[in-house]
């Protein structure tokens, strides 16, 4: 009983954590690229899930000041939240820098897929 | 498998088959089937090998996860306060944070104060991001064949046939709001919720909209690649020296010459209102830069 208290109460840790697994197996497997872009994506969100569930506190408000309280018992974490903003950046320029290479590739090889672009790429050695 | 997809196949390959990139989807399907080949040996051990590649990425995966779940045990309730990430660095934050910054917001007091030098990269990797994209997508004179210019001017002649009357009477209302709001969120970052990256990307939403209703020349009447290229840099520039200045002051123990001001009021908080406006401009170009890039190669 304890057992399942304590799993409801960290239902955010494992739906990151099943989220950030479900994007990893995609990533390896998925052949199309922009499906690994969406995967690595859907991996990225997770690891935000997780750090935003780590930062709140029961109870307490986000960290803006009002009325000029600064007691450190009324507000939330704010770190998780600027760890967050910076994974998100990275995130969005790691994408676009993906989708730029995937374009590319589309425009040399005519194709998305990953095994077909190995194969055309060794046969393009080859000439 | 027959012979007629095996020489188009071939054909397509050494570049001899009809243009592709204007071939129907319907094509599709014959494709697939394409992916059996004859059982030869190089065949056969391709097929191995992915079926040990899905056998491998399925085991490291579960593993991943498997451990993931464990860590579950020992991670404190959801939502506790002895959770060991609210430490001592969190009390200083709150407590010394207004006296300290002068922001509301302690987030933004956080990582444009405490933590501006980690914003900084923040914002170089986006310039680094959208110089890259650059690199690959831009069309100039160098990469760009006969046939691309014909297709972006067919492109250009058939965004300025389908324009929709609808569309641009709702943006000519919505896109000064987004704006505005985009505005508001950037210059209110260090008294409420928001600050530079999220009003940015506001601000670079309405430009991408009001792009897809009036098509790309309207934009680039007054956004264009030298617009972009100055706004980035003077920002990135303006961010680099006002934090160099209060690095200097701070390390050398200096009294800074900019005041912090009343707390909650729009002109307080020191540099962190200048830092925001750099951050929000450096991110609604790059996101205006990405669309742009992406859609049609060039400004």
């Amino acid at each position: 009983m304890e057992f399942l208290e304590k799993m409801i109460s960290l239902r955010f840790e494992i739906a990151a954590f099943l989220l950030f697994g479900i994007g990893f197996m995609h990533l390896l497997v998925e052949k199309n690229l922009i499906k690994k872009i969406i995967a690595f994506n859907v991996m990225d969100s997770s690891v935000f899930l997780f750090l935003a569930s780590q930062g709140y506190i029961h109870g307490r408000t986000a960290p803006i000041i009002t009325d000029g309280i600064t007691d450190a018992s009324l507000y939330i974490n704010p770190v998780p939240a600027g760890l967050v903003l910076t994974g998100i950046v990275v995130s969005v320029s790691i994408s676009a820098f993906f989708l730029a290479l995937t374009q590319r590739f589309y425009h040399r090889y005519h194709t998305v897929n990953f095994d077909e672009i190995m194969i055309l790429a060794k046969e393009k050695d080859v000439d | 498998m027959n012979k007629q997809h095996w020489k188009a196949f071939a054909a397509w390959v050494n570049g001899t088959a009809p243009e592709r990139a204007t071939a129907p989807l319907q094509e599709l399907p014959a494709k697939r089937q394409k992916k059996h080949p004859p059982k030869t040996d190089e065949a056969r051990r391709v097929r191995v090998f992915s079926r040990i590649y899905h056998m491998t990425s399925l085991v490291v995966c579960l593993s991943v996860v498997c451990v993931l779940l464990y860590t579950l045990f020992h991670l404190p309730l959801f939502g506790a306060e002895d959770n060991p990430a609210v430490n001592e660095v969190v009390e200083r934050y709150v407590t010394q944070g207004l006296t300290e910054t002068g922001a509301v917001n302690v987030v933004t007091g956080m990582i444009l104060d405490y933590r501006a030098f980690d914003t900084f990269g923040e914002s170089s990797v986006l310039f680094l991001a959208v110089s890259c994209v650059m690199m690959l997508l831009l069309k100039d004179q160098n990469n760009t064949s006969f046939a691309d210019i014909l297709q972006l001017q067919h492109e250009r002649e058939t965004e300025r046939e389908i324009s929709d009357p609808i569309l641009q009477k709702v943006v000519s209302v919505v896109v000064p709001c987004i704006l505005l709001f985009g505005i508001y969120v950037v210059l209110n970052g260090h008294l409420s919720p928001g600050g530079g990256f999220s009003g940015g990307a506001i601000m670079g939403a309405g430009l991408i909209l009001y792009s897809a209703a009036y098509g790309m020349d309207a934009v680039s009447r007054f956004f264009t690649h030298k617009t972009f290229r100055t706004l980035t840099a003077t920002a990135l520039l303006c961010y680099a020296l006002s934090k160099a200045y209060s690095f200097f002051t701070g390390a050398n123990d200096l009294p800074s010459c900019i005041p912090l001001g009343i707390p909650g009021a729009i002109l307080s908080s020191g540099l962190i209102l200048v830092l925001n406006i750099c951050v929000g401009l450096i991110v609604a170009c790059t996101m205006y830069g990405f669309y742009v890039l992406f859609t049609k190669g060039e400004f």
